[in-house]
């Protein structure tokens, strides 16, 4: 078992199943599609990550450097914590980038939304955790790769 | 429980953040103090330059969440008291042709909600019918900030420009939190709002044999440095030292490729850009990375592209060209070379479906020229809408969508051609070759 220590943005306790990328998340180019399909699940859409492209991240702990991409990102991450197809932690290995902060913030002023977010893991941990390890997070911004 | 806030607020803040304008006003500014202490920003600070861009121009069926939160603040009496320029609409059916089905889809099913949201916007400020694009740091449109204004604006685009190009401050807001910046006046002081934020952690060297294009270079700039600050070395030497028109475009390109590509919200190029010209090398922090940029290293960007067509040996069908939105030069630039091209070719209509993107105010003033008729005549397309948003309709990812775009590239499943090859292909040049 590996343990890290972030920065605890919003907390909150999870356990389950980790999807990881490498490189930053493009919110838009990811999750956009799913979004206007109405889809269940989120299945990564963004062509230019394959660390993730077609992976299912709905509940689970999405682990990633930062996110990238166009300024509507944040407000795409609010509106898909309001359809409840939400990973359900991010976990961020940098500090979380304006884009994502402002998804996290407006989730949970606006739409009550649990999603936890916990960020300055370190690279370490994006190293270490892979796609499909069990993981535990706990309401401190401690994260257990299982 | 009341949100315990972490940075320097004034009495004015401290009152708006209690409830003291209303509960509503309230939620918006601590949605603001949050964010701002996520960031360790040491306060809040004025915004100079009232005048807002909104990046959420479309009434896309699914922002419920946006449309409840607009009618929260229209019915709390807020607003945008200098008023806001915003993205593009999402659709334009008179202009771009489309099928019934395409119709039925973008007006009644994804953007159904465009009339009423539009609605919502004009009475939280938006300032005209024609305020709508990408770029509304176009003299054309009006919306431009000054060297040093503070600025409450989201568009990774145009929030690049306005940083690189302008010496504006912003930083790269996401949708909402520009508009709840506007409303308050007020955003959090961190990032590219302080000096030190605004330092280069690369030093980039264009060393190329030839002009670099600036949607390549962009992205290979972006996809290197993702959220960092370049200072951009060598470039002037093919781009000058002045910005004009042309340098202008160029930059709005390469800006949005690498805002795009990566997450760059500022960039520096040396002897060219406002900060750059200023204060030289002294931008780079210490211990900076390096990165050389040749030709080689270009063309290795360009072949890495994925083509996400369904069928990528066949020929494209629709080419679209200005994203982020043409400038006045670039429009009359594209109208030439496809009218010359066409006429080298022994043709009289381009080959495929071709749109050219730009300004509504753009548009009107080129649509009252020769060039226009003649364009029309060829078989070209002339609109104001997002070709993003364009791309949002399930029905468009079977067609093959060509274009010189690295940003639509990389939010859709277009694919990327420079801009001679594009060229060659609508005008029928390519298969003459």
């Amino acid at each position: 078992m590996k343990e890290f220590k972030g920065r605890v943005l919003n907390g909150g306790y999870y356990k389950g199943e980790a999807v990881v990328s490498h490189q930053g998340v493009n919110t838009l180019a990811s999750f956009q599609s799913p979004a206007i399909m109405h889809a269940k699940k989120v299945k990564i859409a963004d062509q230019n990550n394959p660390d993730i492209f077609q992976k299912n991240v709905t509940g689970k702990a999405l682990c990633l450097p930062q996110t990238i991409g166009s300024t509507t990102g944040g407000m795409v991450l609010q509106v898909i914590c309001s359809m409840g197809i939400n990973p359900a932690c991010l976990l961020f290995s940098e500090h979380i980038d304006s884009l994502a902060g402002a998804g996290v913030i407006l989730s949970v002023v606006w739409e009550n939304s649990k999603l936890i977010a916990i960020d300055q893991l370190g690279q370490e941990f994006l190293d270490t955790v892979k796609t499909g390890d069990t993981i535990e997070v706990t309401e401190d911004g401690t994260v257990r790769i299982l | 429980m009341a949100y315990r806030y972490k940075m320097k607020l004034t009495p004015e803040q401290i009152d708006i953040l209690e409830g003291g304008q209303g509960a509503v006003k309230a939620k918006v500014m601590e949605t603001i103090v949050r964010y701002g202490d996520m960031f360790e920003a040491t306060e809040l600070v004025k915004v100079t330059h009232g005048e807002g861009h909104l990046v959420t121009s479309f009434g896309l069926s699914l922002l419920t969440p946006v449309f409840r939160i607009m009618d929260e603040l229209i019915g709390a009496g807020l607003k945008v008291e200098e008023g806001f320029t915003a993205d593009p609409r999402p659709n334009d059916i008179d202009n771009v042709s489309c099928s019934l089905l395409d119709k039925l889809l973008y007006t009644k099913i994804l953007y159904g909600k465009q009339g009423s949201y539009e609605q919502q916007l004009t009475k939280l400020g938006l300032k005209s019918d024609d305020a709508f694009t990408c770029t509304c740091y176009y003299p054309e449109i009006g919306n431009v900030p000054a060297k040093g204004d503070i600025l409450s604006w989201a568009e990774s685009s145009a929030v690049n420009y306005a940083n690189s190009v302008l010496g504006a401050r912003c930083n790269r807001n996401s949708g909402m939190i520009e508009l709840f910046g506007s409303i308050v006046g007020y955003v959090p002081k961190f990032g590219l709002l302080t000096d030190e934020g605004r330092k280069a952690k690369w030093k980039v060297t264009v060393n190329t044999t030839k002009k670099p294009l600036p949607q390549i270079l962009g992205s290979a700039i972006g996809l290197k440095v993702m959220e960092d600050v370049p200072y951009v070395t060598g470039l002037d030497k093919w781009i000058g030292t002045e910005l004009t028109d042309e340098c202008k475009s160029y930059l709005k390109d390469f800006g949005a490729a690498t805002a795009s590509n990566g997450a760059v919200g500022l960039y520096h190029v040396e002897n060219l850009t406002p900060e750059a010209k200023e204060l030289g090398e002294s931008l780079l922090q210490e211990g900076y990375r390096e990165y050389i940029i040749d030709d080689a290293e270009l063309e290795r960007v360009y072949k890495s592209y994925p083509v996400m067509w369904k069928e990528p040996e066949k020929k494209g069908t629709i080419a679209f060209i200005g994203c982020p939105h043409l400038s006045r030069t670039q429009l009359e630039e594209w109208a030439d070379r496809i009218l010359e091209g066409l006429k080298s070719a022994g043709r009289d209509k381009v080959t495929c479906q071709t749109v050219l993107f730009t300004p509504p105010a753009v548009a009107k003033a080129f649509a009252e020229t020769p060039k226009y008729a003649q364009i029309r005549k060829a078989g070209v397309e002339l609109t104001s809408i997002c070709p993003l948003m364009y791309t949002s309709n399930p029905l468009t990812k079977s067609r093959r969508i060509m274009t010189c775009s690295n940003k639509l590239r990389t939010y859709s499943l277009a694919r990327y051609y420079k801009d001679d090859e594009l060229l060659a292909i609508v005008t029928g040049k390519e298969d003459r070759l």
